[in-house]
Parts: C-alpha cells; structure tokens; sequence
C-alpha cells in the first residue's frame, strides 16, 4: 500500500510538472532569464504548489501520524552551513546551463532524448560524487 | 487555458503530490532526496522506487488525456547537458534538496534552510542564465 501510495504521488508530481511547463527546459530558461524575454511561468508554478503544500500539510500534521507509518519524519537539521549554500549554489548554476532540475529531468526520459538520459546519468553520478564528500551532516537533513 | 492558470494548475497537483506523501508516508516530497537515497540501499526503498517510477511515466498519462507529453526539447548540446546533469546532482545532494525539497515542501513548512536555499539556486540560476545568453551570447556547441 506504501508503494501504492508513493506510486500515485509520482504520477501526479510528474503530470503536474507536464500541465505546468516544467518539463519544457525553455520555459524553465526563460523563467531564470531575468535580463531578458523573462517568463513569469514558475511564480504561478511555485504559488499553486507552495500554498497547497502550506495549507495541506498543516491539515495534515493534525492527525497524530501517516496513515500507514508511525510518525511524520520531517527535515530536522536547522543549521544553514557551508555545505547547504555551496550545494545550493552549484546547483543554480547547472539549473541555469540546461534549464533541468532533478523532478523534470526523470519526468523527461520517457521521451527518449539522448542527451535526456545523458543529463540524468550526470545527475546520478554527481549525486554519488556527493554522497562521498568528506563534510557529512545528519542524513535525515536529506529532502 | 492561459499558461499563467495551467502553471497555476500544474503547482496545484505538484503540491496536492506532496501533501499526499505526508499524509500516508509521513515524508516530504523531495525529488532529489527520494530518488538519490536509492543510490545507498537504503531499506525503505520500495517507496522510493515506486515515487520515481510514477514520475518517470507520467508523462505518458498526460499524452493518452491531453495528446501531448509535455517533454520540450533540451535547449543546449549534449557536453552541457552532461556538466549540468553532474552539477545538479551533485548540488542537490550537498545541500540536501532541490526545487521541490526546498523550493515547495521546504518553503510550506517555513524552513529557514529552505529559504536560504530557494533563493540561492534561484539567483544562481539567473545570473547564470544572463552570463550565458547576454555576455557570452549563447553556449559554445
């Protein structure tokens, strides 16, 4: 049922990440192309997703648990360290070359663009890059 | 519809995701938390697996109701599309989340890290794109 469930929340991540252009690199440049033609898509993205997350977890958080674990396991690490702003900051600029963020990236190997699959085979690589980093901090500060 | 209300829309369903994932699993929806956590075994991995095989195929039920995937085509050559694959990765794991880890589920809960984060990659993310489209005028192929 856990799978279930993550499965469903997958496929409706992913659909609307499809309705909202962000698996439409151009839009996503045109978003962080402030200098120039700049499309505001992303703000409408980012306020429909960010308020009904806000709203919806606090509906959520009145139940004492999940319904189908045995407590909420929320991000707990509140120190803003080197490793989050460097992490942070390499990942604006590979944002800013190709216009993909890790969700539209896997949204996007259905379609069986070559370069698609090259991005995401970077991506996993840098991924494990990172997980072999010297400066560990709590895993559970992982979204 | 407007592209403003289907960017609307689309937010909607990305945040009605996320809040699906904590009311049943308790976890907050960060792509780049659920799916690199696979790459250390860890044993709550069925979920994780399943989370990314409903993202991968999504995009197939958006083609059988709307006739169109919403896939655009990459914008830049394949060594580019390469450096940002490792950046992005790389990035994502180091600072522990990516646009739907901090930029939604960490913005709602009103994460400082978050915040700081957000606005970081977002910034990042345009001056690189003014550095590449107005002083160098364009990648290099």
């Amino acid at each position: 049922m856990k799978a279930l469930m993550a499965l469903f929340a997958g496929l409706l991540f992913g659909v609307g990440l499809g309705i909202a252009g962000m698996t439409q690199p151009a839009i996503v440049l045109g978003f962080l192309d402030v200098g120039g033609a700049w499309n505001p898509r992303l703000l409408f993205v980012m306020a429909g997703a960010v308020l009904t997350t806000a709203i919806g977890y606090r509906l959520v958080w009145r139940a004492r648990k999940p319904r189908f674990e045995a407590s909420f396991d929320i991000p707990s690490v509140r120190r803003i360290d080197g490793r989050l702003l460097m992490g942070a900051a390499l990942f604006g600029i590979g944002w800013g070359i190709a216009g993909y963020c890790p969700g539209p990236a896997l949204a996007s190997l259905g379609s069986g663009i070559g370069s698609v699959w090259l991005l995401v085979a970077a991506m996993i690589v840098g991924w494990w890059l990172a997980s072999r980093w010297p400066l560990r901090s709590n895993p559970h500060s992982s979204t | 519809m407007h592209p403003w209300l289907l960017s609307l829309a689309g937010g909607v369903l990305i945040g009605l995701a996320a809040v699906l994932l904590m009311a049943t699993l308790g976890r907050v929806a960060g792509i780049s938390g659920i799916a690199s956590s696979l790459l250390s075994g860890t044993r709550d991995w069925p979920w994780r697996a399943a989370f990314v095989v409903g993202l991968v195929i999504s995009p197939l039920l958006l083609w059988l109701v709307r006739g169109e995937s919403g896939i655009g085509m990459p914008q830049v050559s394949w060594p580019w599309m390469a450096l940002a694959g490792l950046l992005v990765g790389f990035g994502t794991r180091l600072g522990s989340g990516c646009t739907s880890g901090h930029g939604v589920c960490g913005i709602a809960r009103l994460s400082p890290r978050s915040f700081t984060a957000t606005i970081l990659f977002v910034a990042l993310g345009m001056a690189t794109v003014s550095v590449v489209r107005h002083w160098l005028g364009g990648l290099p192929a």
